[in-house]
This record gives C-alpha cells, sequence and structure tokens, in this order.
C-alpha cells in the first residue's frame, strides 16, 4: 500500500542516527531555575507570586492572562528570587519568574494523587488539563485545553496524534513512543472520552519502525485506535499537512482542525494529559533532545522547566567542536540562540548545536526562477514571488497571492539554489499584516 | 550573558546542497554530448566557435560589472551556459568575430542592461542568435558541407519539396548547427537534466507534441499529405530539439506554474508551425522561443493562484 503524505516537502538530512537508541535519561537542576511567562502562543501569563515567596513543586506561578494562554507551574521547590526580564530562546527578553531551588523537590499538595478520569466530567477533565499548563509540546505551544474544546463535541470525527516528529535531528518523541506507550494510550483514551464520535489515528512517519511496531501492538486491543505509517518527509507533523495525509481534509488560515472535525495533539502533549489527569502530576518536565554535529554525547533528557540550556549541555557531554549555531527546537523551524544562558521552556524540543559545515551562511544568487521553492511548497503557493512582494511592501498582492497562507515551514528556503530567503521575508510579510489588521 | 554569542539567523536553519552554479553546471554538461558531436560532424572549427563563445559571454559580464562597479557573478556559471548555448545554435563556418558580437550582445544587451541573472526578458542566447540571423543572413545560413554531399539542412530541402533521411537526422551526421543537428546527442542530454531533476519534461513534451499537432494541422490545411516520416524529420530537424530541451526550459525565461509551462509549450508549439509551414524560412524554432518568452510574465499572471482580498480594509 501506497504510504500516506501530503504533495510537496523536502528530504533533509535527517540527524536523527545521532541520538535515537539513546534512552531518556532523568536530569536533576541546579540552583537557578528560571520560568518566563510566554511559554505558548497567546497572551502573556501573569505572574502571583513576589520575589521571596516559597513555591512547592507543582505550584502555579503565574496565572494565564487571556482565553488563549497557559498557566506557568513551578518545577521544583524554593524561592523566588525575582520576577525579572530574562532573554529567552525566541532572543526576547521576557517577564519570568526566577526561582532558586532547594533541592528537596517537595510537592505542592495533591500532586501524585491517582485518579479515574471516566468518574470525572468532561468540564473536570478540561480544566485540569488547563490549570496542568499543558500546550502543545511539539513547538507549536497552542493550549492544549483550547485544542480539546471545540464548539460541538460530536462534531468531531479524528483524533489525530501527531508521531511524526518530521523535523531533523529531534528524536524526543520518538524515545516517548517507545518507552512511555501505555501512558500514551491512556492519553488518548481520555481525549477520546471528551468525543463520542471520533476514532484515533496515530500518525508516525516510516523512518521510525520500532515505534510503529510497538504502537500497533499495542492498539489490536483497542477499538478506536489505529496506527498509520506515513511517509517520512519534511513538514509532515505540521497541522495541515498531517489532516491532509491521515484525514484527507484542506483546512487554510481561516480555519482551525475542529473545523474540519479534526483535532490534532503531539505525543508529548498527550502523555501530558494522561499525567495531569490520571496522577495529578501538572506539566513540570519535558523530554528534551541535545544533539548535533557538535555535542559529545548526543541524549535524550528528561529535563525540569527552567533548567538552564547551558545545564543540559554539559550533561550531554558539552561540545565536542566550537558550534556555529545553537538552535533551541529543530533545525527547520526552531531559533538560533545568542547564548545558551536561557532557560527549557514547554516548548523546547531540542537543543542542537550545530557546525559551521551544518549551518554555515552561503552566499546566494538573484533569484533564477527556477520553481523549485513552488514545486516544495506543501501550501502550493509561489514562495519566490510573496517573498518578493513582502520584501517590496506590496501587503496587498502578498495577500492576495495567499501570503498569509504560508506555515513557515522552510522547505522554499532550504531548497532554493540561489539561497534567497524566502521563508525569513514571507514571515516578515504574515507579521505586517497581522499587525496591520490589528490596528484596523 | 556567556562569554561568547553564537550566530543567529531565523530558520530555517539548514540548506540544500544545489546551489545556482551546481544548476548551471548541469546544464553544461548536458550539453556535451551536443557539442562534442558538433566537434565531431564540423571539425576542429566548431570547436573554435564555441570557445569564442564561451569566451565572449564570460568577458563580457566581467567586463561589464567591473565598469559599472557591480560585484563580479561570474562564479555562477550563467554566463558559461548562454555561450555555450549560443554555440549550439551557430553554424560553424562563420567568421571569428560573430561569436564575439553574438556574445556580448547576449549579455550586455539582453542580460545585464535589464538587470543581469534572473531579470532577462528572453533567453540570451536566442535574441542573440536572432540578431545575428537578422544582422548579418547570409553568414549565419551559410552551412557547411558535410560527407561531401550537401550543404543543405534537412529541413530546407523538405520545404523545397524534398525528402530526409531519417536515420540520418536522428543521429545528425548532416549539416546544420554546430548543436543541434544530431537528436541521439540532444535526447541525452535531455535524460541527464530530467535524471538530475533540473527541468520537468512539462516544456520540452508540450513543445515537441504541439508542434508536429500544428505542423500536421497547417500542413493538412494548406493542402498537402501529412506522413509520420514527414512529422519525424520535423522534429528532429532544425532547432525544434535542441531548442525545447535546452532554450524553452531556461528557469528565467519560462513561466514556473506547472499550468504555465505546457501553455508556453504549446505556444511554442503553434508559432514554430506557423513560421515553418507559412513562413519564408524552414527554421523558426528560436524566433517562436523568444516570442514566447515575452508572454512569461502574462501566463505567470494567469495560472497563480490567487485569492480576493478587500482592499479598503488594507489602505487604512
Amino acid at each position: 500500500m501506497k504510504l500516506k503524505s501530503f504533495r510537496g516537502g523536502i528530504h533533509p538530512f535527517d540527524g536523527k542516527a545521532l541520538s535515537m537508541d539513546s534512552s531518556i535519561t532523568a536530569l536533576k537542576p541546579k540552583d537557578e531555575l528560571v520560568f518566563p511567562v510566554l511559554q505558548h502562543i497567546g497572551a502573556f501569563a501573569n505572574p502571583i507570586v513576589a520575589a521571596g515567596e516559597h513555591v512547592l513543586a507543582g505550584q502555579i506561578i503565574a496565572k494565564a492572562g487571556s482565553l488563549i494562554s497557559s498557566d506557568i507551574i513551578s518545577s521544583v521547590s524554593g524561592t523566588v528570587k525575582a520576577v525579572e526580564t530574562r532573554l529567552t530562546s525566541s532572543g526576547d527578553k521576557i517577564m519570568s519568574v526566577v526561582i532558586s531551588n532547594d533541592g528537596n523537590d517537595t510537592l505542592a499538595e495533591g500532586i501524585g494523587k491517582q485518579r479515574d478520569y471516566s468518574k470525572l466530567s468532561k468540564d473536570e477533565i478540561r480544566n485540569i488539563i488547563k490549570e496542568s499548563g499543558i500546550v502543545g509540546l511539539g513547538g507549536a505551544g497552542f493550549p492544549t485545553s483550547v485544542k480539546l474544546t471545540p464548539k460541538d463535541d460530536n462534531s468531531i470525527d479524528y483524533l489525530i496524534i501527531n508521531g511524526a516528529e518530521c523535523e531533523p535531528y529531534i528524536t524526543s518523541d520518538y524515545r516517548m513512543m517507545l518507552e512511555r506507550p501505555e501512558k500514551l494510550i491512556g492519553g488518548i483514551r481520555i481525549a477520546l472520552s471528551l468525543f463520542p464520535n471520533a476514532k484515533c489515528v496515530i500518525g508516525i512517519e516510516d523512518n521510525k519502525p520500532k515505534a510503529i511496531e510497538l504502537l500497533s501492538e499495542l492498539c489490536l486491543s483497542e477499538e478506536k485506535i489505529e496506527v498509520c505509517p506515513l511517509k517520512a518527509k519534511y513538514p509532515q507533523g505540521g497541522e495541515r499537512c498531517l489532516i491532509r495525509a491521515i484525514a484527507n481534509r484542506d483546512i487554510d488560515s481561516k480555519k482551525l482542525p475542529f473545523d474540519v472535525g479534526c483535532i490534532v495533539i503531539n505525543v508529548a502533549s498527550c502523555i501530558a494529559v494522561y499525567d495531569a489527569v490520571c496522577l495529578s502530576t501538572p506539566l513540570m518536565k519535558r523530554i528534551v533532545t541535545v544533539t548535533g554535529d557538535c555535542v559529545s554525547k548526543p541524549s535524550n533528557f528528561e529535563a525540569f522547566i527552567g533548567t538552564s540550556v547551558s545545564e543540559l549541555i554539559d550533561a550531554a557531554g558539552g561540545f565536542s567542536a566550537t558550534p556555529e549555531k545553537i538552535i533551541a527546537g529543530g533545525p527547520m523551524m526552531g531559533s538560533a540562540l545568542f547564548s545558551t544562558d536561557v532557560p527549557v521552556i514547554k516548548t523546547t524540543s531540542s537543543i542542537l548545536a550545530l557546525s559551521s559545515k551544518e549551518a554555515a551562511r552561503i552566499e546566494g544568487t538573484e533569484c533564477i526562477r527556477c520553481g523549485r521553492c513552488s514545486e516544495v511548497c506543501p501550501e502550493r503557493l509561489a514562495p519566490a514571488r510573496i517573498a518578493k512582494l513582502a520584501e517590496k511592501k506590496r501587503f496587498d498582492m502578498f495577500e492576495e497571492y495567499r501570503g498569509m497562507e504560508c506555515i513557515e515551514c522552510g522547505c522554499c528556503s532550504y531548497i532554493c539554489p540561489a539561497k534567497r530567503l524566502l521563508t525569513e521575508n514571507i514571515r516578515f510579510g504574515k507579521r505586517s499584516v497581522s499587525a496591520k489588521r490589528a490596528k484596523a | 550573558m556567556s562569554d561568547n554569542l553564537y550566530t543567529v539567523s531565523m530558520a530555517p536553519h539548514i540548506r540544500s546542497n544545489a546551489s545556482t552554479a551546481s544548476i548551471m553546471l548541469d546544464v553544461a554538461i548536458a550539453l556535451i554530448p551536443s557539442l562534442v558531436f558538433g566537434i565531431y560532424n564540423f571539425g576542429l572549427r566548431a570547436l573554435a566557435i564555441i570557445l569564442i563563445c564561451v569566451v565572449s559571454c564570460i568577458a563580457s559580464e566581467y567586463l561589464y560589472e567591473k565598469l559599472m562597479k557591480k560585484p563580479v557573478t561570474v562564479g555562477d556559471c550563467s554566463a558559461l551556459v548562454t555561450g555555450l548555448i549560443l554555440a549550439v545554435n551557430l553554424p560553424s563556418t562563420v567568421p571569428f568575430w560573430l561569436p564575439v558580437i553574438g556574445g556580448a550582445f547576449a549579455i550586455i544587451v539582453v542580460k545585464m542592461l535589464f538587470g543581469g541573472l534572473g531579470q532577462n526578458f528572453m533567453n540570451p542566447a536566442l535574441a542573440a542568435r536572432c540578431f545575428l540571423l537578422i544582422s548579418f543572413a547570409s553568414l549565419m545560413t551559410n552551412f557547411p558541407v558535410v560527407d561531401g554531399v550537401s550543404s543543405a539542412t534537412p529541413l530546407t530541402s523538405l520545404k523545397s519539396g524534398g525528402s530526409a533521411d531519417l536515420l540520418k537526422m536522428f543521429l545528425g551526421t548532416h549539416s546544420g548547427c554546430i548543436g543541434e543537428t544530431s537528436a541521439a546527442a540532444i535526447l541525452i542530454g535531455a535524460g541527464y537534466l530530467l535524471f538530475r531533476k533540473v527541468i520537468s519534461i512539462k516544456i520540452p513534451l508540450s513543445v515537441v507534441l504541439s508542434s508536429a499537432a500544428f505542423i500536421a494541422l497547417f500542413s493538412a490545411l494548406n493542402g498537402s499529405t501529412v506522413t509520420v516520416p514527414h512529422l519525424l524529420a520535423q522534429i528532429c530537424g532544425g532547432g525544434l530539439l535542441s531548442g525545447a530541451v535546452f532554450m524553452a526550459t531556461d528557469y528565467v525565461s519560462s513561466p514556473a506554474t506547472a499550468p504555465g509551462k505546457i501553455i508556453f509549450g504549446i505556444l511554442i508549439g503553434f508559432l514554430t508551425a506557423l513560421f515553418r509551414i507559412y513562413g519564408g524560412s524552414a527554421e523558426g524554432v528560436s524566433y517562436a522561443i523568444i516570442l514566447a518568452n515575452l508572454t512569461t510574465p502574462l501566463i505567470e499572471k494567469l495560472t497563480l493562484k490567487k485569492i480576493p482580498v478587500k482592499k479598503e480594509a488594507l489602505e487604512s
């Protein structure tokens, strides 16, 4: 049978062999942890603790600022050192709660208590997920409780679990599928209990045969859960691509997945849902792949959120060569770091240290109109044209040529032989149009 | 803050290996069979013409950029390809000063004056060929004698009611321009370009098929009988194949959209047939391609998907 997939996309060097066989290692944080109030898509959270206050592990330290926002949870017990702006992985300085770790990991009340989800109401489940600070852990950071609250629960017929992990190098979702499959299925059962008409499909790229095999076996006894192998191709794990591949439905920037009866949740987020609902454990830790051709021992760590990136790199044996770039997230969509003195946040799926061989700045030429960018664009756009329009600030035409449909996957910039800054310019165009719309 | 700062840029952070120069070199490699066959067929004088074309193109670009105090871009190899394509389109008998003028015209007038790489509105080498054809008609159509038989190209003899030897036309052992006589050599080059995914088959195929269809149609309208060997001879003869494979597929002057490529190819086929059947000369592909080049922006505009945007919302 032909593997399910989408049109367009690219096949970059995947680099996963570096860390895919390294099992998840727990990593204890040192004395200072930093919790920016923006670790998700949406509004800033508002800090509810002040300097000098004592906090417990699992305690909410910042409350969601609006509907689309998320609570921030302390991952350790200790004293609030300061509430001040700190450099984050996005490159911005953001208001952060800085906690000095007392090393005792004293849990807040009720954390770790076993719960039976079938005895909870739908609203209770959604509220638990909200107060556990769970967001899309694949990198986008969209609040999971919002995602799980469509207008009509009965309209959902697909619950899609994103195990594609299409970004090169990253193996955190893969390790979780191998090491915590029961939790994953537990999380799926909880999500399915919210949507009576839905069946669950776990989408996994065919370059992870072990995960496909293991989960397929575990799903044999599950009536409503199946595994769907997908063609290994970037950006297979992009929400729109995944919905196209699995449900054969199309969404654009004006629609959310639930408008076409689909809900897409990342593997890590689904496991976090299980922990929150069944084990009363909010989002305090996440799996981070530390890898790249400059890392001595590429590894998958279970790190406390708030831990400094430099501690993770040290734990991976430090650098084996001087890196050109350090990237939080994948090489296609992640953000490059000025410094490793930034905290791991909810969406930090990996820390990549790449040499100049992998991440060199290459001098390009003028566009030669080869059309490769249009061929690889999963949204069937003409990237060269809309990037040019954005560059010239012709935003009316930028919109006309569907510039706002860009998902910023980076395929066009990757493939461009003239090394034009396509995704970069289109991103600028999108931001400018959004800003204009917000003003109007 | 730590002691050193790392390089920061926007995503994506990795790039494919293909570059403008590597694509241009692929085109140059694909031209080798045709050019080598040209040297075999027409002798060392053909080699001299090829070299002069290439040197003239590269030197023109270099000197122009030096003179205009612009960054020198000969390293992208596009001038090399222009030189080779110009050589494909010249008879080996032309005087040595002719390719010098041709190369300079292609690069300076057609390419650099319009903004350099990516901005030329027609294929530079073909525009130069047409310029030379108009300006020095007798020199440009003075085809060499091959095998001591005849210096008439197969198409001229077809036009004047003669017949053509198909096998000879496929192999290319007849008179014509340096790089366009051998269908076999051109097909090898085409295979390489398709294999390396430098070109898609859309333009060459639609050019060849539509040329054949329109030639058949126009011949029938003219009252002559249309036979398969006659059509095959029309396809193998003249610059049709080399034009379809190497020149109509030029990225800069052809549409980038998939439906646009097919429309563009059919337009070239239509114009070629029109020129060949109703025109004064037996040829016509070069003119067909550069005329179609002019319609590229229009074709692209019509074949790109657009969404209606409320203008007033944006003007505020």
